[in-house]
């Protein structure tokens, strides 16, 4: 349906060039006419001269879009985060390893202090998201089955923040209920998570355990698959979540965790991993950002258990990038159509050898020098103008043949956005290079002495 | 028998020099010469004696060294590249030795072709081209392509279009060259119906045969006139030659 829009309007555009000769009076007209004719006249020769302007046209616009296609899953996983939000984490100090193994408990990060303080201190907040995480065997109690996963004790507004609401298979996400006045024991289970625990049943009103611990949890609602967060090292999989509100989760654990993780054992005191603070427009969140950093620091003396991520530092460097990248891309893709060019001029010229009887038998019965001039430049701007149509054809081609190949074969997930702008740039441009390279020729053709030219075998 | 006549053509000391590695060629040294509306006029000569470079000068197709050259009363010796195209355009009808068709074009848009530089090829400028064809006995062959006609056929396809534009002169370069002598006969007969039809035409030949059928014969040699005879009047029929 798209693909059919896009070549209504390459076929418009292409309209809009031509209109130019054809509404140009007669004379325009048959030029066109006879370039037309002239081309297909000469179709394989017509076809390898514009071959380069079909290849460089393809390529601008194959480029952009798998360029575009990546680029933009990026920028969409950052932007998930939020552009206005500021990750405050909590970090195990790596200093602080030897203390550690002798007082069996490692006390560090985020506290509730720091949360109150974050509310109340830090000026035009809009939200703010506490989490607790942990890793946890999950089990149903109704059943042997176990899973692997990560409990998140966290508030309501995690689903308003990460837009959970349209990601709900069933049930209900957290609520303040949940929390207050009485703290309930329910749970909302990531994809994953439900489909190992509970095979073909519906989950919704079950309950749950956690290994090593007595309280039960019964199963308000269940996500549907998730995106995973950012590429990369510290890549979030949402769908081994299990969310329980935070209040539950501090009675749960208490105030250490204890785990065991590849032999070890370890013990750890940190109330709160991660505190998510959304502000109201993007030009606070790098004000904001410093305030807690500053006062992180000072209340975190000599210990750097924390650190900050601003998304939105992520987005304008994954936008650089980008734009980085179209104008390398454009290089390359003009560069392409540079040599389709000299291709085009190539050709022209010998046309133009190879006719030049026919421009000293045009000069003889009244072609003026502009209207032969005319007649070549047509030539070429229709040859590469179809050219670029073509382009765009394989270009196309290509951005649906490739994911799709991808997809079924080799069962990749190959990116690839169309650049919409990038079309019309192809196009126009290929229009550009049949005038720039057309003229010259054309220019020869009409500069011919006619005598000579008639004369010419 | 006196008729007033006025000139179609009228060139006043005409001199013509080529430059050729740093030598003057001097083609033309100083012709003056008057071609009366409704003759038909030979130009005859040895190679190099010029009779091509006047052709191509009376064609407006190149400009001289000095000298004046009137086309229908209008001086057009120092005009610039565009302008001489308008006088090709309006003024001067080609007829070729090798026909100088279009070979892409059918029969009908080769005749078509000095109107699509007039900018005015509408539908009864259409209409006037296929009477045209008719006329020349082509009137059956109108989308045939040149390369689908015999020689004598495509050169009357060249006649009908050095006729569409109305033009004051007609200049055939040896219309008959490459034509056997039986097709020579037929095209100099269509030729002479043009002159008796009051069509001005200068031709330039070779052959005394061909020569033979134009009213008046024009000789020159080393780029003068060399001798000037009218062989028949300029306002009567001209006669078949006998065979």
């Amino acid at each position: 349906m798209f693909t059919m829009v896009l070549w209504g309007l390459l076929l418009v555009g292409m309209a809009l060039v031509w209109a130019v000769p054809l509404l140009s009076g007669s004379k325009g007209r048959r030029s066109f006419l006879m370039a037309i004719r002239n081309l297909w006249l000469h179709k394989l020769r017509s076809f390898l001269s514009v071959l380069g302007i079909i290849i460089g046209t393809g390529a601008v616009i194959t480029l952009m879009a798998f360029g575009e296609g990546s680029m933009h899953e990026a920028l969409e996983a950052i932007k998930r985060q939020g552009a206005t939000n500021i990750i405050v984490m909590s970090v195990k100090p790596p200093d602080d390893a030897t203390v550690q193994r002798r007082s069996f408990i490692a006390k560090y990060g985020l506290t509730d202090e720091d949360y109150e303080r974050f509310r109340q201190t830090l000026p035009g907040l809009v939200g703010l998201l506490p989490m607790r995480i942990f890793p946890a065997e999950v089990r149903p109690i109704t059943s042997s089955r176990m899973y692997n996963g990560r409990v998140v004790g966290t508030t309501a507004r995690y689903a308003v923040l990460f837009q959970l609401e349209p990601l709900l298979e069933a049930g209900r996400f957290l609520s303040e209920q949940d929390e207050y006045p009485i703290p309930r024991n329910v749970a909302v289970l990531g994809s994953e998570v439900a489909r190992e625990l509970f095979p073909g049943e519906d989950p919704l009103g079950k309950t749950i355990k956690f290994s090593g611990k007595d309280r039960a949890f019964t199963v308000v609602g269940v996500l549907k698959d998730r995106v995973p967060s950012t590429s990369g090292p510290d890549i979030e999989k949402f769908n081994g979540d299990v969310y329980i509100p935070l209040e539950a989760c501090r009675k749960l654990l208490g105030e250490i965790q204890f785990f065991r993780s590849s032999g070890m054992r370890g013990a750890e005191d940190v109330k709160l991993n991660q505190v998510i603070l959304t502000v109201a427009d993007t030009q606070h969140v790098r004000p904001t950002a410093e305030i807690v950093r500053s006062q992180l620091e000072r209340f975190h003396t000599g210990k750097k258990d924390w650190d900050i991520k601003v998304p939105l530092d992520r987005l304008r460097e994954a936008e650089e990038t980008r734009d980085r990248y179209r104008v390398l891309l454009f290089f390359i893709a003009g560069i392409s159509l540079l040599v389709g060019g000299i291709g085009i001029m190539n050709i022209m010229l010998a046309t133009v050898t190879e006719r030049t009887r026919e421009i000293g038998i045009r000069r003889a019965l009244g072609a003026r020098r502009r209207d032969i001039t005319l007649q070549f430049l047509v030539e070429s701007v229709v040859q590469t103008t179809l050219g670029g149509v073509f382009g765009v054809g394989v270009g196309l081609g290509i951005v649906w043949l490739v994911p799709w190949i991808g997809e079924e074969f080799f069962d990749q997930h190959v990116p690839a956005k169309l650049h919409i702008p990038s079309i019309f740039m192809a196009f126009f441009f290929a229009g550009v290079v049949g005038i720039v390279f057309g003229w010259y020729p054309a220019w020869r053709a009409a500069h011919l002495d006619p005598i000579e030219a008639l004369r010419h075998e | 028998m006196t008729t007033r006549v006025s000139a179609a053509a009228r060139i006043v000391n005409l001199v013509k020099n080529y430059y050729l590695e740093g030598v003057v060629v001097e083609a033309l040294r100083g012709i003056t010469l008057d071609f009366y509306e409704g003759d038909f006029v030979a130009l005859m000569g040895p190679s190099g004696s010029g009779k091509s470079t006047l052709l191509n000068l009376l064609g407006c197709l190149d400009r001289p060294t000095s000298g004046q050259y009137y086309l229908a009363g209008r001086n057009v010796s120092q005009l610039d590249d565009d302008e001489l195209s308008e006088v090709r355009s309006r003024y001067i009808g080609f007829v070729f030795q090798s026909y100088h068709l279009l070979p892409q074009y059918t029969v009908l848009e080769n005749i078509e072709v000095p109107l699509l530089y007039q900018g005015r090829l509408d539908q009864r400028a259409r209409q006037r081209c296929v009477r045209l064809a008719q006329m020349v006995g082509l009137g059956d062959r109108l989308g045939h392509r040149p390369s689908q006609l015999s020689g004598g056929q495509q050169q009357r396809v060249a006649i009908a279009r050095a006729l569409v534009n109305d033009p004051r002169v007609i200049l055939a370069d040896e219309p008959t060259g490459n034509l056997d002598s039986k097709t020579s006969v037929e095209i100099m007969e269509l030729l002479t119906a043009l002159n008796a039809a009051g069509k001005t035409i200068i031709m330039v030949t070779h052959e005394n045969d061909i020569a033979a059928w134009a009213r008046r014969v024009i000789r020159l040699r080393d780029g003068r006139v060399e001798s000037d005879t009218r062989t028949r009047p300029l306002h009567k029929l001209a006669p078949v030659p006998a065979r």
